[in-house]
């Protein structure tokens, strides 16, 4: 089978076009020489079937980064028959190097000039033939977003793959790229012949908004201004939807489920509907929240806004020890930990690497805002509920910056920071749903592996030994809960939340479902008995353990993965418990002195 | 000799030496910036923070500290 492999630069659509070629047929593999996981998928070309293999975004073939070392090893170990070079036709005088060091290593390869419709609004036109000419490769321009050109690029991959000679090898690869440069004269004269460029770029749009977004005083507060209006509009359109589906399921429960399975034996007619059905029934109300959170998150992920975020904070990042590209990362972990860990590698400097890996599971994830969401439902009114929830999301940013600044004497750095802003981009309707389809899979995924799990064990632990009354402090979690009392009271949570705390540790996604298996009850009846049994103290106090100690056993794992150190993760897991315990503590005591 | 740190907002000037040790060196030029390259500083961020750099069709931000080590003659 014939390997294809994507190249480009970070931001040029490259995943985008993966994306579109490979449909959702795309896995993660492993790869001789390299300990990252690269997608790659089974395509149709020419009539074959062939590999395509989507390799990290990099500046320069021969750089230090992590990502840059991957693509080398890559180069370096594996066959390759094609590569396809993504450029981005509107910095094409810039990004032409990647295509000359890979046409100096010998590769067969293929040039797609991507985003072309930026370029025309640019003002810049490419001779496509011309380029051809004198790069001695087959060009053509494409839009990997709209999907014009490709079908035509496919085909000239499949024409050139199949009048291909022996191709080369791995190792002959591996000594070139030991040498080479003087690649720029020779990019300035093609660029010369072959494209026309304004002297100033007309992207009046991207320099209007930026006038506004970037403005010295009110850059910042538009910043948190439209992330607040962001999370109202999750909530507003979120709220009812939930409730909605915990309405449906409930009512799927009493009229169907009931007298379908009203012959079972007493245990297994539990297990099914006090157990799975409660447990992952109230987890999946949260599905339509979650959705809307990741959608909009896509689009401002894709428009470009995030490096503008990064160029707003970055000073004040620095007094803690971290850079705009930390406060990027902490922005992703909004929506998931593990991605936004895994993304601190294109830091160079590890001192910087670990302290921001150190605050990212600070970072309030969407598993952790269903917990809230839930929370401040039963304990506030529906105006203060939105608050409380907002009132998480600066305390996850309070953490945050007192965890750096704890931590920066020991993980210093002086690495540069440099990155680049792309002009302003709207995703596409299909980008957006793909995405959001992307996230479904990952949370029913997450779903079949922790939560039918975790709410049978919740379910085992609070039904047994038999003979004594459910949930009582005679079951097994009756006892754990006791356990642990000394230590969770003066928190002010008890015996039946603690249960839930304890699965919490394993993914944030149980703790909703555990609570409706312990108290034996879902929809609005659960929320009923929990606001007589709980007062607003002992329930911030809850979120705010919640918020802070550990998010689950995936970014523990990812933490491990990536520093390639133990006591490093249990410094930061054993950290996160102590500071939810402090802060807990601190607000439980206090609010109680206080005479609430 | 200037440094690309004291450039006015809507100023700009050419490349005139680059002062990084090899590996930041490497990253500068490959994100565009070469000896006699015309570059405009398009904005600072408060308290201190990065410029906003325009390299031909490039914007680019790097810290002050990045920024010192460049060095510009006027246009």
């Amino acid at each position: 089978m014939k390997r294809i492999a994507l190249l480009g630069m970070p931001n040029t659509g490259k995943s985008t076009l993966f994306n579109r070629l490979s449909g959702a047929s795309a896995r993660v593999g492993n790869w001789p020489g390299i300990t990252v996981d690269l997608m790659s998928a089974k395509i149709l070309i020419g009539g074959h079937i062939a590999e395509l293999v989507d390799l990290p975004g990099l500046y320069d073939l021969h750089g230090f980064s992590d990502d840059e070392q991957v693509v080398r090893h890559f180069l370096a170990n594996n066959s390759v028959d094609l590569v396809m070079i993504v450029l981005n036709s509107s910095q094409i005088d810039r990004q032409l190097s990647l295509a000359l060091q890979i046409r100096a290593l010998g590769l067969p390869a293929l040039l797609l000039l991507n985003m072309q419709d930026e370029a025309k609004r640019s003002g810049i036109s490419i001779d496509i033939d011309e380029m051809s000419r004198q790069l001695g490769l087959p060009v053509a321009s494409i839009s990997a977003k709209y999907g014009d050109g490709c079908p035509q690029a496919l085909q000239l991959a499949a024409r050139h793959l199949e009048h291909q000679r022996a191709p080369i090898s791995a190792s002959e690869i591996s000594s070139k790229l030991e040498a080479d440069t003087q690649l720029e004269q020779q990019m300035e004269h093609i660029v010369k012949q072959a494209v026309q460029m304004p002297l100033q770029l007309t992207d009046r749009l991207t320099e209007r908004i930026d006038r506004v977004l970037l403005h010295p005083w009110l850059g910042l507060p538009l910043f948190f201004g439209a992330m607040y209006l962001l999370f109202q509009f999750i909530f507003t359109v979120g709220a009812p939807l939930q409730e909605g589906v915990a309405w449906l399921l409930d009512l799927i429960r009493s009229d169907v489920l009931e007298p379908l399975t009203a012959s079972l034996p007493a245990w297994l007619h539990g297990l099914l509907l006090d157990g799975i059905y409660d447990g992952v029934g109230t987890v999946a109300a949260f599905v339509p929240i979650i959705v809307l959170f990741f959608l909009v998150m896509t689009m401002v992920e894709d428009s470009g806004y995030m490096s503008r975020a990064a160029f707003l904070m970055d000073a004040l990042m620095a007094r803690v020890g971290l850079d705009g590209r930390s406060f990027v990362m902490v922005l992703m972990g909004f929506g998931c930990n593990v991605p936004a860990l895994m993304g601190t590698r294109v830091m160079r400097s590890r001192g910087m690497r670990l302290l921001t890996m150190m605050v990212i599971p600070l970072s309030l994830c969407s598993a952790r805002l269903q917990v809230f969401v839930f929370m401040s439902a039963i304990l506030f009114t529906t105006e203060q509920a939105p608050l409380v929830v907002f009132s998480m999301y600066l305390m996850s940013f309070v953490t945050i910056f007192l965890t750096a600044l704890i931590f920066k004497g020991k993980m210093r750095s002086s690495e540069p920071f440099i990155l680049e802003m792309p002009p302003y981009r709207f995703p596409t309707a299909k980008q957006i749903v793909l995405r959001g389809w992307l996230e479904v899979r990952h949370f029913l995924n997450r779903a079949s592996k922790f939560i039918i799990f975790g709410v049978v064990m919740v379910w085992a632990l609070t039904n047994f030994p038999s003979g004594v009354p459910a949930a009582s402090e005679a079951t097994y979690a009756g006892q754990i809960g006791q356990f642990f009392l000394p230590i969770l009271e003066p928190i002010g949570i008890d015996a039946k939340l603690a249960i839930a705390l304890i699965f919490g540790f394993v993914a944030k996604e149980i703790v909703v479902g555990a609570l409706a298996v312990i108290y034996g009850l879902q929809g609005e009846a659960l929320e009923l008995l929990m606001a007589q049994q709980l007062d607003w103290v002992q329930g911030v106090s809850f979120m705010l353990f919640t918020l802070i100690y550990t998010p689950c056993l995936s970014t523990i794992a990812t933490m491990r993965s990536e520093s390639k150190s133990v006591g490093y993760t249990v410094l930061a897991l054993g950290w996160s418990l102590l500071l939810a315990w402090v802060v807990s503590f601190i607000f439980y005591q206090s609010a109680r002195a206080l005479g609430f | 000799m200037l440094n690309l740190s004291q450039l006015q907002p809507g100023e700009s000037a050419h490349i005139h030496a680059i002062h990084a040790e090899e590996s930041l060196f490497h990253r500068l030029n490959a994100m565009g910036f070469r000896i006699g390259k015309k570059i405009e500083l398009v904005r600072q961020a408060s308290f201190g923070g990065p410029v906003h750099v325009r390299l031909g069709s490039t914007d680019i931000i790097l810290r002050l500290t990045e920024a010192n080590r460049i060095q510009i003659a006027r246009a």
